[in-house]
């Protein structure tokens, strides 16, 4: 059926406007990275010219106090390492939970399911503290507080696809003679791959941007997550550094949008998913 | 299959039990048990009963964080939804440029609360420049202006899944509606939004659950500022932890309390919406 719409144009024209008003205080953040930083506050619609232009200057001003580049590295390797024991170790969790019936795995699907609700705040402070005993708060070790807490969710979102997989395929591949293992990676892993990316997805979108979960655990003297250096610059006593705020905002968005209009596609196709068996 | 599978337990679920052991399990027990202890670290808990729980009555901030999160709460859920659903009705009439739309909408979703907040403070400051005030002036522009910035952020994400919701529709169900006589806007009322449902239970319950657990966005925003009037609950709890020293055991009962309330809320909003569901 083709739709037919009254005075279509004037629909397009007014989201036009919108869009554009939309994307108004990013934009505002972008022209501002280019004043001198007295100016800033004072002025912020005006378009930086003359006395008020500073070139790149913020930029490298913000690079500098912040430590940005190594914190856009940490970040991606948590981000990475994260995501990736998630997918792995979650996936594989799940197919035990849907295909071994005992009272174990059903409490233990219901602990993940449990798990999602409960607000990071219950368990902030003792988290932090049992990741300092372990000695978590590193890079690598953080890795494993994700897994943790991420297992919740994904643990759930697998194990309600791996329900709907017909039994026939696995149990061919077994009296064939392969091993759980090579069933789990020759046959399981491929027929999952869609549930796969949307968990990568909604959870790469989390780590990412967490900011207290990191800033709590990881000693960030040395490490620092994008989030963290952003949050850093405010800290401390007297004003904000107005000009390398900007710079180090745009830095910080602009990997984003250029990932984003890269992989659209398959972003909006994970949330929706994700939306739907959440 | 079963006992082979069985066999295997150690490769299968070993490694997301014991980061989930670490990463939930053991902070969350310990964390209810703090709660009823006086304690500097996790180790030194001295077991004292109701104290923390009773030391909150005495706390106005809590309380006031309470009232300001519930309103933050309802006025972001309901300005988030009605907005999200509109932008999805008008952009699934097939006009020029949706797919560009969609995009723009849906980008502020990708960026963290953190950036986010500041990106917002410098536009909200400079307008409220003009009339000589600041965001931290009072808790009313704080409030609202975490009201824009969520709408902005969310309406998006929002808009995606109902948008998915209505092409989930049949194209007939519509059409014989339409043919029986129904006006659009009874075509909305009684087929569009029972058939979207399932998608308003989802929206409602992300919205409800990320007003309630706000914190980067306050954070960065106002820092609760002016003295605390613009804290949302998450940051309350989070300043008892950190910026008071002896009060981490009042702040660990301010959190299991802050627990039970969203659990109740999550179980009763789910009830409430599932059971408006129908069957396609």
């Amino acid at each position: 059926m083709k739709k037919k719409t009254k005075h279509g144009w004037l629909l397009t024209v007014f989201f036009s406007i919108l869009s554009v008003l939309y994307l108004y205080p990013i934009l505002l953040v972008f022209i501002n990275s280019f004043k001198k930083k007295a100016y800033i506050s004072k002025f912020p619609f005006k378009i930086p010219t003359d006395n008020m232009f500073v070139g790149l200057e913020n930029y490298i001003r913000g690079i500098e106090k912040t430590g940005l580049i190594s914190a856009f590295g940490w970040s991606l390797f948590i981000t990475i390492g994260s995501v990736a024991a998630i997918i792995l170790c979650c996936s594989m969790c799940a197919w035990y939970i849907s295909r071994v019936h005992t009272k174990f795995t059903s409490f233990l699907y219901l602990l993940c399911l449990f798990a999602m609700i409960v607000p990071f705040q219950m368990e902030m402070y003792t988290l932090s503290k049992v990741a300092n005993m372990l000695h978590l708060g590193n890079p690598w070790g953080i890795i494993i507080i994700y897994l943790g807490f991420g297992a919740g969710l994904s643990v759930f979102m697998f194990t309600g696809f791996m329900k709907s997989i017909p039994l026939e395929i696995e149990e061919a591949a077994m009296i064939d003679g392969c091993t759980p293992l090579q069933t789990y990676f020759k046959i399981v892993m491929p027929i999952t791959k869609p549930t796969c990316v949307t968990v990568t997805i909604l959870q790469a979108m989390w780590v990412w941007n967490d900011y207290l979960l990191p800033s709590l655990v990881l000693d960030t003297r040395k490490y620092k997550t994008i989030p963290i250096a952003v949050q850093y610059l405010k800290g401390g006593y007297g004003s904000v550094d107005m000009g390398a705020m900007m710079g180090t905002l745009v830095l910080a968005i602009v990997p984003i949008i250029i990932f984003y209009l890269a992989c659209q596609k398959y972003i909006i196709e994970g949330v929706v998913a994700g939306a739907v068996k959440g | 299959m079963e006992k082979a599978i069985k066999k295997h337990f150690p490769i299968f679920v070993l490694p997301t039990l014991i980061a989930f052991t670490i990463g939930f399990i053991v902070p969350f027990l310990l964390g209810i048990y703090l709660s009823f202890c006086k304690f500097t670290t996790v180790t030194d808990g001295k077991f004292v009963g109701l104290k923390n729980y009773m030391k909150i009555l005495d706390d106005p901030t809590f309380l006031h964080a309470m009232w300001y999160t519930a309103l933050f709460t309802i006025v972001s859920v309901l300005l988030i939804n009605v907005l999200a659903f509109a932008v999805a009705i008008l952009l699934t009439k097939g006009i020029k440029g949706t797919n560009i739309f969609r995009t723009v909408f849906f980008m502020p979703n990708l960026i963290g609360g953190i950036v986010l907040g500041y990106v917002w403070q410098l536009l909200l400051n400079g307008i409220l420049a003009k009339v000589e005030r600041t965001l931290t002036y009072s808790s009313v522009y704080g409030f609202w202006g975490l009201v824009i910035l969520m709408c902005w952020q969310q309406v998006g994400y929002m808009m995606i899944i109902y948008i998915s919701g209505i092409q989930n529709i049949p194209g007939e169900l519509i059409e014989a509606a339409k043919i029986d006589g129904a006006s659009s806007r009874q075509v909305l009322k009684s087929v569009i939004i029972p058939m979207v449902m399932p998608s308003i239970t989802i929206c409602t319950f992300l919205t409800l659950t990320n007003g309630f657990k706000l914190f980067d966005q306050n954070l960065a925003l106002t820092n609760g500022a002016p003295s605390k009037m613009s804290e949302l609950l998450a940051l309350n709890i989070y300043n008892t932890f950190y910026g008071r020293p002896g009060y981490e055991g009042v702040g660990q009962a301010k959190a299991v309390i802050f627990f039970i309330i969203v659990g109740v809320i999550a179980v009763i909003q789910n009830k409430l919406t599932r059971s408006k569901e129908v069957q396609q």
